[in-house]
C-alpha cells in the first residue's frame, strides 16, 4: 500500500455502485455525508474565495498552522514557530512525518513554492490580498517584482522563514485560510491547473479527493499517508452542494445528510420544536448592516444617520424575524473576536426604543424635517426573502418617525455591482463575514481608500490616521485600544448602521461526535465521528 | 426529404452564428460581471483576472476571440466553475439532464394523450369534467410548490424514495424529478389532445367513416387521433427541447447535477462563456426539435408538404 | 357590366353574434365569467373593505393563522402586556386583569412612574388608548388601563405580520392585469405572425420561423434583466418582456394549423375565387384558428401568472410591498410544514380564477368552432 493506493481506490471507485453495494466494501467503512453551502467554484486553494471551498479544503490540505475543534489556531504542518523581536519574521519548523497522499515528504520548498504561485498575477487569485501582510506580496501580485522577491525562504527542507512587511498579531491564524495551503509542486508542474482533478490530486491533509461532480457531491477518502491517520474516524466524507436550504432540511429528515450547513431561519421555530438542539446557532464572525450614501444630501447629515440607527429595533429583527438566530448589533466589531475585548458600542445600546424614538425625532427636526416634509429614502437589498423582510419591518420601524420608505431588490451580482460602481442609492444593505478574528478585519471596511467595501463613501482623515497607527502597534493591548477609537468614532459617525450580528446555522446529526459550536464556523472532518 | 432535412440543417448554421452574436452582446450589457460577488475583490485582484481572462480587451477583441475559440469547438473556461471548462460541464450535466427530461416527455405524451383520448370521447360527462379538473390543476401548480410537497411526502414522511440527491443515477432517485417535471406537461398535453380531438370526431372524415360502419376503436386511433396528434406535436417540439435543457427549479429543490440550473445561475453569476454555452446548446436542440416536428407533421399529415 | 342580378346576401348573424348567442346558453361558461368578474371586483374593492392596509405590520401578529374570531385571542393579552411593559422598566404587579374590552395592568417603580410608559403599551398592536390611573400618593405606583383592539385577520398574517386576505386581494390585481395583457399581447403576435408565416408559406415560412428560432434560443433571463436596466422598473414594461417572448409557442402552433388549413378545399377555392391574401387570412384561416388559439390562450394565462412569480423571485419583477399570487405562493411554498395556510389561500384564489379561465375558454372554444354550426 504505497504509491498504487491512490490508483486502486480510483479503479474501485470507477466501478462505482458496485464497491458500495457488496455487504464487505459498505460494512467497512464509515461515511459521513456532509450538506455544504453550495457549489464549490473551485478545488484549487489559490483561486478560492467561498465557505464552501474552505469546509472542503480544510479536510484536503493541512496548512502550517490549523484550526482545532474550537477554532483555536494550533500548529499543523509547522510542529514549532519562533517571532522576531521586531514581530516582523516567523520561522517555522515542519514536522518529520508530514507527507503527501503519493508519499512525497511536505518540505518548506513546497510551501515557498505555494506561496510564489499564489502572488504570481498570472494565478488570478482571488483572495491573494489576504496575504498581503508577506514582505513584498502586494508588490509580487501587482505584476511590480519577481514572485521571488517574495518574503518567503526555505532555509532547509524542514525549515521555512516567512518576512512580514510589519507585525501583524494575526498572522497565524492567516495561515489557517485557505489560501495559506500547500499545494505539491510536482503535479501543479506536470497538470497545471488541471491539478485539482480526482486522477491528478496529491494532498497532504487527512482526506484526499477521489470524486468530483459539480452540483452533485464531492467524496474525499481517507489519506493514510495523513501523520494523525490513526485517530481520523471518518473513512470518507462525501459533501453535497445543497443551494436550497429547505432541501438540506428535508434530506436530513429522512436520515440522508448528517449534518446541514445552512438552514431556512424563516422557520427556525418549526426547526426548533421538531429538531431540539441539533440546531445550533452560535454567534458567527459577521455584521449584517445598512450602508447609508454619505456622498448624498441629506444622508451626509450625521443627525439624520444616527436618528435612522436609533429607530431600529434590533431586538425585533432578531427574534421576530430572524428567529433568534441572529444577534442585535451595536457596534461594527462583533463580540468576542480576538485581540479585542468589548467593541465600542452606540451609547443607545440598552436605552428604551421610545426614548430612542424621541431622540431620532428630535434629530430629524434639527435636520429639517417634520411632519410637513417627512424624510424619504429607499432601501435597496439584494433579493432574498429574509433581506426583504427585515427590510419591510425596518421600513415600520422607520415610519414611527415620520420616514417614509420605499424598497428596491435587485439580483446579487446587480446589487453589488451598484454598490462597486458607486451608484445612486440612499440605504444598501450589505454584510461582512470576517476572513480572520481581528477587529482590523471589519474597521478597515470604511477606511477612505478602500474602494471596493466602502460603500458609504466615508470619508474621514482622522479615522484613517487612527488606523495607520493601530496598523504599526506591536503592543496588542494599545492596539485593541486604538481599534476601539476607531471604532468609536465609526460608531459616531455611523457610514454603516449595523443590524446583526450574524450567527451561523447549523443542523448537526446527535450522530456525530466532535462537532463543537465556534465563532468562525470551522469543523474538520478529521475531528469529527460517528455513532451508531 | 433529404434535400430538405440538409438544407435545414444548412440554414441552422447562420442562425446559430445570429444566436451567438445576439447573445453575446445582450449579455455584456446585462450590469455587473463574473467577478462581483457578495464579496468584493480588491481592485488588483479584478485585474489580474480580467487579463487571465481577456476581459481587459476590447468587446469586439473578446468577440472575434470567442468567435475563434468556437470555431474550433472550444466553448472556453467557465468563470465561476473555475476548475472547469464548459463544455466538461455540459458532458457531465447533460446526460443527467436528458434522462430527467426524456423521462417526463414519455410520461407527459403517453400519460396526456390517454387522458385526454379518455376526456374526449366522454365529453361533457363526469370523467371528463374529472380530467379538465386535474389537468388545470397540473397546469396552476408550480413545480416549485410541487417538488418539496413531493420530496416531503414521499421522501420524509412516507419514507419510500430519496427525499433528494442523485445517487449516481439509481432509477429510484429520478422517480420524483420526473413525475414533477411531467405533472405540468401531463397537463397540457392533456388538454390539447381533448380539444384536437373533439374537434376531429366532429370532422367530415370522422363522420364519414363513422357512416361507413368503421369500429370506433379504428375510427379512434386510425382517423381522428392522426389529425388530433397535430397541435400536441407541435407543442411536443419546444417542450422536448426545454425538458431535455433540464430545469432549474427540479435540479435545485433534489439536488441534481443536471445543466438546467446553469442557465439561470450563469445568467445571475454573470459566467459568460457558461451562458454562451448554455444558449448554444439549447438553441441546437430547439432547431434539431423543430426540425424533427416539421417532419413529423408531413409524415402524420400527408396534407403538408415540406417547402 | 351585364345586369346579372347578384344574388341577394343572405341575412346572416356575424361568426361572432352567433358564437355569443351560444356562449351564453353554456352554464359553466358563464357562471365562470360572473365569477370572474366578482373576482375581479373583489380584487379592486376588496383591499378597502378588509379593514387593513395592504402593508400595514401588525408586529404583534407575525405569521398567525387565519381566524373568523378575532386577535388577540385571551390568553395572549397578559404576557403581551408584560411583554409590553418589560421594557419601561417599571415592576408589574399581578395580576393583569382583563374587563370587559380593556386591562388592567398594575405597575409599580423605585422612582416617580413616568406618564410617557403608557406609550410602552399603546406601541402593542393590541391596546389601544393606555391611560395611567388610580396613582398613589408618591407617585410610585398605579394601574395602567388599555383598550383592546380586536382585529379579524380570516387568512391569518404573512411573514413580517400584515394581513394576508388584503394582501391577497392586492395581488390579485397584479396578477390578473399581468396575466390577462401579457397574453392578448402574445395571442395578437403569435396569431398575426403565425397564420402570415404558415400561409404564404415557402422562403417567407423559412425566414419567419428561423426568426423564431433566433428568438426561443436567447436568454429570457437576460432579455428581461436589461429591459429593467435601461427602462427602469416599469410594470409595463414586464407585461411587453413577458409577451414578447411567449408569443413564440402560439406562432408556431398557428403555423402549424394553417399549413395543414390550406391544403384545405375551401381555402383553395376562395384562393381560385381571387380572394387576396388577406381576406383569405382574415376570414378563413384565422377563424378556423379559434379552437387552438382559445385552448392555448387558457394555457398561457397561468404559465404569464407563474412566470411572474419566477421573474419576481429573482428580483425582476414586482417590488415591495407591491404582491402578486405567485410571489404569495411561493412564499408560501417555502413553508409548508410550519404555516401551510400562507399557501392555501393565494393557492386558491389562483387556482379558481384559472378554472374559471378554462371553462371560458372551453366555452369560447364550443361557441365559436366554424365547423359545429
Amino acid at each position: 500500500m504505497t504509491i498504487s493506493f491512490g490508483a486502486g481506490l480510483r479503479a474501485s471507485l470507477f466501478a462505482g455502485a458496485l464497491v458500495a453495494g457488496t455487504a464487505f466494501g459498505a460494512m467497512a467503512e464509515t461515511v459521513y455525508h456532509r450538506g455544504n453551502d453550495g457549489n464549490p467554484e473551485t478545488l484549487d486553494q489559490h483561486k478560492t474565495s467561498t465557505v464552501a471551498e474552505a469546509h472542503i479544503l480544510r479536510d484536503l490540505y493541512e496548512g502550517l498552522m490549523v484550526y482545532d475543534a474550537n477554532a483555536k489556531v494550533v500548529p499543523g504542518v509547522a510542529e514549532s514557530h519562533t517571532v522576531s523581536e521586531d514581530g516582523t519574521v516567523y520561522t517555522f519548523t515542519l514536522r518529520g512525518d508530514a507527507m503527501w497522499s503519493n508519499g512525497d515528504p511536505v518540505t518548506a520548498g513546497d510551501f515557498v513554492y505555494s506561496l510564489r504561485r499564489i502572488m504570481t498575477p498570472e494565478t488570478g487569485a482571488k483572495y491573494a490580498n489576504i496575504l498581503y501582510p508577506i514582505k513584498n506580496a502586494e508588490k509580487v501580485n501587482k505584476g511590480e517584482l519577481a514572485p521571488a522577491e517574495l518574503g518567503v525562504k526555505a532555509v532547509d527542507d524542514k525549515t521555512l522563514e516567512i518576512t512580514l512587511e510589519q507585525a501583524t498579531p494575526f498572522f497565524l491564524e492567516l495561515l489557517t485560510h485557505q489560501t495559506g495551503l500547500p499545494v505539491h509542486p510536482a503535479t501543479v508542474e506536470a497538470h497545471g491547473s488541471d491539478f485539482v482533478k480526482p486522477e491528478n490530486f496529491v494532498s497532504n491533509g487527512a482526506f484526499t479527493l477521489a470524486e468530483f461532480t459539480p452540483n452533485d457531491k464531492l467524496v474525499a477518502v481517507k489519506n493514510a499517508k495523513y501523520h494523525g491517520a490513526d485517530s481520523v474516524a471518518i473513512d470518507k466524507v462525501i459533501f453535497y452542494p445543497i443551494e436550497d436550504r429547505a432541501s438540506c432540511v428535508r434530506r436530513f429528515e429522512a436520515g440522508e445528510i448528517h449534518s446541514c450547513s445552512d438552514l431556512p431561519t424563516d422557520q427556525i421555530a418549526d426547526l426548533r420544536a421538531k429538531f431540539g438542539d441539533q440546531v445550533r446557532t452560535p454567534p458567527y464572525l459577521g455584521n449584517y448592516y445598512y450602508a447609508v450614501n454619505m456622498s448624498k444630501p441629506p444622508f451626509d447629515d450625521v443627525r439624520v444617520r444616527q436618528a435612522l440607527s436609533m429607530t431600529v429595533d434590533r431586538e425585533y429583527v432578531a427574534e421576530e424575524i430572524w428567529g433568534g438566530t441572529m444577534v442585535p448589533a451595536y457596534s461594527l466589531v462583533p463580540p468576542g473576536i480576538n485581540n479585542y475585548g468589548e467593541p465600542a458600542y452606540a451609547d443607545y445600546k440598552g436605552e428604551a426604543m421610545l426614548d430612542r424614538e424621541d431622540k431620532a425625532l428630535a434629530l430629524l427636526q434639527e435636520a429639517g424635517f417634520g411632519p410637513d416634509k417627512p424624510l424619504k429614502l429607499e432601501i435597496m437589498y439584494n433579493t432574498s426573502e429574509n433581506h426583504k423582510n427585515t427590510a419591510i419591518a425596518i421600513a415600520d420601524m422607520w415610519k414611527t418617525i415620520g420616514v417614509e420608505t420605499t424598497m428596491i431588490n435587485r439580483d446579487l451580482a446587480s446589487h453589488y455591482a451598484h454598490l462597486r460602481d458607486k451608484g445612486d442609492f440612499d440605504i444598501a444593505r450589505a454584510g461582512w463575514i470576517g476572513d480572520y478574528s481581528d477587529p482590523q478585519n471589519f474597521l478597515f471596511l470604511v477606511e477612505s481608500d478602500n474602494d471596493g467595501f466602502n460603500y458609504a463613501n466615508y470619508k474621514n482623515a482622522d479615522y484613517d490616521a487612527l488606523m495607520d497607527k493601530a496598523a504599526a502597534e506591536t503592543d496588542l493591548e494599545k492596539r485593541a485600544d486604538i481599534l476601539r477609537e476607531a471604532e468609536a468614532m465609526f460608531m459616531r459617525d455611523l457610514p454603516f448602521i449595523p443590524i446583526l450580528y450574524y450567527s451561523s446555522h447549523s443542523l448537526v446529526s446527535p450522530k456525530l461526535k466532535g462537532w463543537e459550536d465556534n465563532l468562525q464556523n470551522v469543523h474538520p472532518t478529521r475531528l469529527i465521528s460517528i455513532e451508531g | 426529404m433529404f434535400g430538405y432535412v440538409t438544407r435545414r440543417l444548412l440554414t441552422a448554421i447562420p442562425t446559430l452564428f445570429l444566436i451567438v452574436t445576439g447573445a453575446f452582446f445582450l449579455i455584456r450589457v446585462a450590469p455587473g460581471g463574473p467577478f462581483n460577488l457578495e464579496r468584493p475583490l480588491e481592485a488588483k485582484v479584478m485585474e489580474n483576472l480580467n487579463r487571465i481572462y481577456h476581459l481587459d480587451k476590447p468587446l469586439w477583441e473578446q468577440y472575434l476571440y470567442y468567435l475563434g475559440n468556437l470555431a474550433r469547438g472550444d466553448f472556453g473556461p467557465s468563470f465561476v466553475y473555475r476548475d472547469f471548462s464548459v463544455a466538461e460541464l455540459f458532458a457531465s450535466g447533460l446526460p443527467v439532464s436528458i434522462q430527467i427530461g426524456a423521462g417526463a416527455l414519455v410520461l407527459a405524451l403517453v400519460a396526456g394523450t390517454l387522458l385526454g383520448i379518455a376526456s374526449a370521447l366522454r365529453q361533457n360527462r363526469p370523467a371528463d369534467y374529472g380530467i379538465v379538473g386535474l389537468a388545470t390543476l397540473g397546469i396552476t401548480i408550480p413545480t416549485f410548490v410541487i417538488a418539496p410537497l413531493l420530496s416531503l411526502v414521499f421522501g420524509v414522511w412516507l419514507g419510500w424514495l430519496p427525499a433528494g440527491g442523485w445517487g449516481d443515477g439509481a432509477w429510484s432517485y429520478k422517480i420524483l424529478p420526473i413525475v414533477t417535471l411531467a405533472l405540468p406537461q401531463i397537463a397540457v398535453v392533456t388538454r390539447l389532445t381533448r380539444g384536437a380531438m373533439i374537434e376531429a370526431m366532429r370532422s367530415h372524415h370522422i363522420r364519414t367513416a363513422r357512416a361507413y360502419g368503421l369500429k370506433p376503436w379504428t375510427v379512434v386511433v386510425v382517423h381522428a387521433l392522426r389529425s388530433a396528434i397535430l397541435p400536441v406535436v407541435s407543442y411536443a417540439g419546444p417542450a422536448a427541447a426545454a425538458l431535455l435543457t433540464g430545469s432549474v427549479v427540479v435540479e435545485t429543490i433534489f439536488g441534481i447535477p443536471g445543466v438546467g440550473r446553469y442557465f439561470v445561475q450563469a445568467a445571475l453569476n454573470r459566467d459568460y462563456t457558461l451562458v454562451m454555452g448554455t444558449v448554444i446548446v439549447i438553441a441546437i436542440f430547439i432547431i434539431v426539435f423543430n426540425l424533427v416536428v416539421d417532419l413529423l407533421y408531413a409524415l402524420i399529415d400527408p396534407r403538408v408538404r415540406l417547402g | 357590366m351585364t345586369a346579372v342580378v347578384q344574388p341577394r346576401p343572405v341575412e346572416g348573424r356575424s361568426l361572432w353574434q352567433d358564437g355569443l348567442a351560444r356562449l351564453r346558453r353554456n352554464r359553466a361558461a358563464m357562471a365562470s365569467l360572473v365569477f370572474l368578474v366578482l373576482m375581479a371586483l373583489a380584487c379592486l374593492a376588496g383591499p378597502y373593505l378588509t379593514g387593513h392596509a395592504y402593508d400595514q405590520v401588525y408586529r404583534s401578529y407575525v405569521k398567525v393563522g387565519p381566524s373568523l374570531s378575532p386577535y388577540p385571542k385571551a390568553e395572549a393579552i397578559a404576557p403581551a402586556a408584560l411583554d409590553a411593559l418589560k421594557r419601561a422598566r417599571v415592576d408589574v404587579g399581578e395580576p393583569v386583569e382583563i374587563v370587559g374590552e380593556s386591562v388592567r395592568i398594575p405597575v409599580s417603580s423605585s422612582r416617580e412612574l413616568d406618564p410617557r410608559i403608557v406609550r410602552y403599551v399603546d406601541r402593542v398592536d393590541i391596546f389601544s388608548g393606555a391611560r395611567l390611573e388610580e396613582m398613589a400618593g408618591d407617585g410610585k405606583s398605579g394601574v395602567i388601563v388599555a383598550d383592546i383592539e380586536r382585529f379579524t385577520f380570516l387568512f391569518g398574517t404573512d411573514a413580517t405580520g400584515r394581513d394576508l386576505l388584503t394582501r391577497t386581494l392586492i395581488a390579485g390585481r397584479i396578477s390578473l392585469t399581468i396575466g390577462l395583457l401579457a397574453t392578448v399581447v402574445a395571442i395578437v403576435i403569435g396569431v398575426t405572425y403565425g397564420a402570415v408565416s404558415g400561409y404564404l408559406g415557402g422562403r417567407v415560412d423559412l425566414v419567419m420561423m428561423r426568426v423564431v428560432d433566433i428568438l426561443y434560443s436567447l436568454p429570457f433571463i437576460f432579455f428581461v434583466i436589461l429591459l429593467v436596466v435601461f427602462f427602469g422598473r416599469n410594470f409595463v414594461l414586464m407585461f411587453i418582456a413577458v409577451g414578447a417572448v411567449e408569443w413564440l409557442d402560439m406562432a408556431r402552433i398557428v403555423r402549424g394549423q394553417t399549413l395543414s388549413l390550406k391544403r384545405q378545399e375551401f381555402i383553395q377555392a376562395a384562393e381560385a375565387l381571387g380572394v387576396e391574401n388577406v381576406g383569405i387570412l382574415r376570414r378563413h384561416i384565422i377563424p378556423n384558428l379559434t379552437g387552438p388559439v382559445v385552448i392555448y390562450m387558457t394555457l398561457l394565462v397561468p404559465r404569464v401568472i407563474l412566470l411572474e412569480s419566477f421573474l419576481s423571485f429573482l428580483g425582476l419583477g414586482v417590488q415591495e410591498p407591491m404582491t402578486s399570487w405567485g410571489v404569495l405562493i411561493s412564499e408560501g411554498a417555502r413553508d409548508i410544514e410550519g404555516n401551510p395556510t400562507m399557501l392555501l389561500f393565494p393557492a386558491i384564489f389562483l387556482t379558481t380564477t384559472l378554472f374559471a379561465l378554462n371553462f371560458i375558454g372551453d366555452g369560447l372554444r364550443d361557441a365559436l368552432d366554424p365547423k359545429d354550426r
